[in-house]
């Protein structure tokens, strides 16, 4: 394709940044988007769809931010919806497919418990912007760490077969854990603004051991892990969430409500 | 799946307990039922609330109550619980004079 958002180009570090967070949300927001009509309660489509809703807000204040930013005249639709899959900065751990609610539920207690210390250790960012968006972005994600959490309990903590299905949950995700916490994303070059990854992952342990050992499930140790998500190299799994997420907009530009 | 090999054990809908819904608008009023959900235990239905009932700032606080724990009087009781109200004016304020003066009545 052509037009403004076509061809790689270097983004000033802020603007990287706040394309990586916002990458990371806007992924995860799409994949939970397509929980709805299929989870297995109303109840909980209703709590995916809030969830997904909470990370899409995230992800426009972001990206309208790296856009911002940059200055090269691109806003959040044209950073959304006409970058391909090379250009997208998000981890690899938001793209991977939904898989069953456990695998859901093993990725969301991961991620979300990792906003959470980001979120928290961003409060004290020297960038107003990515301050405020922090203050408001911790209350949701703690809900949503909450949700997880609920969840892994119940079903590692429950029947045999949930048991079963919720450690192999775990196994699925545990590979894209690392590379959430790698440290040579962009954050290494915004000290005072960013949060690095690496020192956040301590916080982000002992949150998650305990709620692990409750549920009486073990903790993965992959034989491999994911990475180059922040450098635009994704699993084959992203093409197709972009086909359908950026589908509309593409054949129609310039639509609107 | 067959279910009469009891193959699939997922578990459907109609085994989770029903809930009664209860929010407080803001500080001052009363709880009032705003309707009723599906939730495993307690605290799953006062999650499943906040997100069913809440989600665009209707609340401040939630109750949650097991729809089996709520004592209703059954239709058929409607005549003797009701209609002996309706028949008695002097059980209604309504023969005083509201002396000048006393407002907010």
């Amino acid at each position: 394709m052509t037009g403004p958002a076509a061809g790689p180009r270097t983004l000033p570090p802020l603007a990287a940044y706040a394309l990586a967070l916002g990458d990371d949300a806007l992924i995860l927001a799409q994949r939970l988007g397509q929980w709805v009509a299929r989870a297995p309660q109303l109840e909980e489509d209703i709590a995916l769809a809030n969830i997904a809703l909470d990370l899409l807000g995230q992800a426009r204040t972001l990206l309208g931010y790296a856009g911002a930013v940059e200055g090269a005249g691109r806003d959040e639709d044209d950073l959304a919806y006409l970058r391909d899959d090379r250009d997208f900065r998000n981890v690899q751990l938001v793209e991977i497919p939904n898989g069953d609610f456990a695998v859901t539920m093993a990725r969301q207690l991961v991620f979300s418990a990792y906003q959470y210390e980001l979120y928290t250790a961003l409060l004290g960012s020297g960038d107003a912007t990515i301050a405020g968006l922090a203050g408001k972005a911790v209350k949701e994600v703690a809900y949503h760490r909450d949700h997880a959490t609920q969840w892994v309990l119940r079903l590692g903590d429950g029947t045999q077969l949930s048991h079963e299905r919720m450690q192999a949950g775990l196994d699925r995700v545990w590979p894209y854990v690392a590379e959430v916490f790698d440290g040579d994303g962009p954050a290494a070059r915004l000290p005072g603004v960013a949060a690095d990854p690496a020192a956040l992952r301590p916080a982000w342990q002992a949150y998650l051991t305990p709620v692990l050992d409750q549920a009486t499930l073990r903790l993965p140790e992959p034989r491999w892990r994911s990475r180059g998500g922040r450098s635009g190299l994704h699993t084959e799994h992203l093409g197709h969430l972009l086909a359908e997420m950026q589908h509309l907009h593409r054949s129609h530009p310039g639509a609107s409500w | 799946m067959t279910g009469a090999q009891g193959r699939d054990r997922r578990p459907q809908g109609r085994d989770w307990p029903l809930w009664e819904v209860f929010v407080r608008a803001r500080r001052g009023l009363t709880h009032q039922h705003v309707g009723s959900l599906h939730a495993p235990d307690a605290a799953m239905a006062l999650r499943n609330a906040r997100d069913v009932y809440t989600r665009r700032g209707e609340g401040v606080s939630i109750w949650v109550v097991p729809s089996a724990a709520i004592v209703a009087n059954s239709p058929e009781e409607k005549d003797p619980f009701f209609d002996p109200a309706l028949d008695k004016v002097y059980r209604h304020p309504t023969f005083y004079d509201v002396p000048e003066g006393a407002k907010h009545l």
